[in-house]
Formats: C-alpha cells, structure tokens, sequence
C-alpha cells in the first residue's frame, strides 16, 4: 500500500517499515516527549507546557473518566490519556503538511487500539464481578421474562462481545479514512483540473476551495473521533467494573 | 458517487505501488503488532514517567486549597471563640466593678456609721465624766461648806454660850452627831 522503508524479520514475522510506520512512531515521541517535558517538574502554580498537558490531563480525568467510571476509574486515567493522544494526534497527521497521513486511517492500527481495549475490559470484568456475574448480567439482563432470553442472550451476546469491538475500530478507522479520501479527491482534482481554459480554472479553484474547507472539517472530526472512541473505552471500563443493574 | 470514491481511493493508493491493490480492510499481522506496541510504549512512557507526577501535583493542590479554607475556617472559628471570650471576660469585669462599686458604698455608709457611732460614744463618755467630775466636786464642795458650817455654828454656839463647848466631851460628841447629821443630810439630798 505504501512505499517499503525497511523490512526486518522477527523470529520469523516479516515487518514492513512504511511511511504509515514511521509517522506513527514520530506521534509515540511527540506525545512521550511533550507531556514528560510538560511534567518533569509539576509546580502548584502552573504555567507554560505544564498548563497546557494539564488541561489534557484534566479533560481526560474529568471529563471522560469521573463522568462515565467515576472515581474509582482514576487509576485508568493514564490508559485513557494514553488512547486519547495517541489516537488525536495519529488523526491529526492526515492534516500535517509532509505526513498527510491518518495512521488511524489504516485499518490494522484501529484494530490493534480495539483490541487492547477489549483485552482489557473483559478480562477486567471477570476479575471484578466474577465469571458468572459478570457474564450473567451482561447476557441475561435481569428484569426481563424469561422466555425472552431466548431472543436476548444471543443479541447481547452479539452486541457485546462481537459486534462492539469491531466497531469500536471500525468506526475510528471508517472516519479517517472517508476523511482522507475526500481530502485527497479533492486536492488531486485541484491538481488534475487545472489547465489553461476557464472550466480548468474554475473547477481547480473550486476543488481547492473544497479541499481546503475539508481540512478543517477534518481538524473537528479527528478530534471527535479520538474522543469517542476514549470516552467508549471508558463506558466499556466502566460497565466492567460495576455490575449493570 | 460509490465508484467515483473508489476510482479516487485508487488513485491515491496506487500512486504508492504497482501491485495489487490489497483491500483497505485488510489486517496484516505485522502492522497490528506495530500499533499495539506504538501504544504500549506510549503507555509505559507515560503511566511511569509523565502523569504520575501530575497527578500527584493536582493532589497536593487540591489539598494545598482545601487546607486552606480549612484553615480559614479554622482561624475564623478561633477568632469567634476568642471574641467570644473577650466579650464575656468584659462582662465579668464590668460586673466586677458593679460589685466593688456596691461594696464600696456599703462600705462608705458602714465606716460613716461607725464613725458616728465612735464619736458619739466618745462624746457620751467625755459628758458623764465631766459630770462625774462635777458631781464629786460638788460633793467634795458640799462636804466641805457643811463640815465648816457644823465647826462655824459650834463655834457660834460656844461663843453665844460663852464657853468652849470643844473641851466637854459630852458637848463634843453632840456637836459632832450634829455635823454627822448635816453631812449625811447633804449626802441623802444629793443622792
């Protein structure tokens, strides 16, 4: 899909170094590198790079985890945190001149976020409500007939364990993608249309205009969706961690 | 609008390579590997070095201000509780001097009294004694008159009768019952 960097094999796996690679690795140390600089040396009173990751910090403890988990959700703080930028900024590259690239927008990188998330919550289930309440009470919610079970087991069944990791990625992945190939229509259709004669002009401009007016857009969307998917992370943590009923 | 999409994802991706195009659902192993390990490390990195020290920075400064409007609190009720104790050290003290105030006059009236019982007193005994005195001079006085009186009519009598009476004893002894007599006369009128 993209141009091979590098290649290395480890114990028999073959891995591929592409540019995707390497834009996601520069995230992992812009975000690693600004937020131990920020907090090197935390001050009461805050002021410069330390203000700035605070208010990260406290977006992410306030409002996702003590909304949705509550107090209790404050050791998960880092994990959410972590999801959060990681997932911003690898979105942000799909608007970042020389990287134009979402790495989110590469469906095994979604897939790999997902699946910690899901590794994490039900495992973190099981050990909180037990195998039994916590299976039990997702499966077959109390307070409904029984006959109905028959109908609702294998829905929740589906909904929870199934369904809801696949799009916890998809979604993620659907999102930067359809946004990057917008951007790319439209800024290879500014590219293509341009020729000497008024209709070239015009639908060069008005692609360009397009384009421009989609990277914005996209600035809102990266953001939303690095959002939501920390906030489901952090509903599926929470349903974890507290029997539903 | 589906085909034209498709015809644009195309051309970006095989603006990349010459193979073929591998669908965008695809999952390569090697590639999911990389983002999980992407995401540990950013992870480790910061669950170790970066937000536990935030986080207990915000702790500190969440107590810092807590302690602080607890230790307002704590100072505004110590202000009260001394006020408090001011006001009623104030009262005591005002009652204090209300009593000593009272006890004083009582006390003013007590010495005045006393002192006019004293003078009083004193002044009933410097009468009777000058009366004393007076009476015991008149007496004194009396006694005398009525002694010379006696001893000037005996000798009146003696000259009248022309002869000494004081050499006769007989005449001795009445003219002394006599001045006895006056004397004790004197005594009885002025007791």
């Amino acid at each position: 899909m993209f141009d091979e960097v590098a290649k290395f094999t480890i114990v028999g796996m073959e891995f591929h170094i592409t540019k995707v690679t390497i834009v996601l690795f520069i995230c992992v140390a812009l975000i690693l590198g600004f937020f131990i600089y920020a907090f090197r040396k935390p001050k009461l009173v805050p002021r410069g790079a330390q203000n700035v990751g605070e208010m990260g910090y406290l977006f992410i403890r306030d409002g996702i985890s003590r909304d949705i988990i509550g107090k209790d959700g404050d050791k998960f703080v880092p994990f959410l945190f972590s999801f959060f930028f990681l997932i911003w900024l690898s979105n942000f590259m799909g608007i970042v001149p020389f990287a134009q690239i979402p790495v989110t927008s590469i469906f095994a990188i979604p897939v790999a976020f997902a699946l910690i998330v899901y590794v994490t919550w039900v495992p973190l289930g099981v050990y909180r409500q037990g195998f039994k309440g916590f299976f039990g009470g997702m499966l077959f919610p109390p307070g409904v007939p029984k006959a109905m079970y028959v109908l609702l087991t294998p829905l929740e069944f589906l909904s929870n364990l199934i369904v809801r990791p696949a799009t916890h990625a998809i979604r993620l992945f659907a999102n930067m993608f359809a946004g990057h190939l917008l951007i790319a229509t439209f800024s290879i259709a500014a590219f293509y249309l341009i020729s000497p004669s008024i209709v070239g002009i015009l639908g060069s401009a008005a692609s360009f205009t397009v384009a421009v007016a989609l990277t914005g857009f996209e600035a809102l969307i990266q953001f939303l969706q690095a959002y939501i998917f920390t906030l489901l992370t952090a509903v599926y943590i929470s349903g974890a961690l507290h029997s539903e009923h | 609008m589906i085909n034209v999409i498709a015809a644009a994802g195309t051309a970006v991706f095989a603006a990349g390579g010459e193979e073929e195009m591998p669908s965008v659902l695809a999952v390569p192993i090697d590639e999911l590997i990389i983002g999980i390990i992407a995401f540990l490390i950013v992870f480790g990195g910061l669950a170790k070095f970066a937000l536990p020290s935030i986080k207990r920075t915000l702790e500190e400064r969440s107590d810092a201000i807590e302690g602080g409007i607890e230790r307002a609190a704590k100072a505004e009720a110590e202000a009260k509780s001394l006020a408090e104790d001011y006001r009623a050290q104030l009262a005591a003290a005002r009652e204090e001097a209300a009593t000593i105030r009272t006890q004083a006059q009582a006390d003013r009236a007590a010495i005045i009294e006393e002192a006019r019982a004293e003078a009083r007193t004193a002044a009933a005994q410097v009468t009777a004694q000058a009366e004393a005195q007076l009476a015991a001079e008149r007496n004194q006085a009396t006694a005398a008159l009525t002694r010379q009186i006696g001893e000037l009519a005996v000798d009146l009598a003696g000259r009248v009768v022309g002869q000494s009476l004081t050499n006769d004893a007989t005449v001795r002894q009445t003219v002394e019952d006599f001045i006895a007599d006056l004397e004790r006369q004197a005594a009885g009128s002025d007791a």
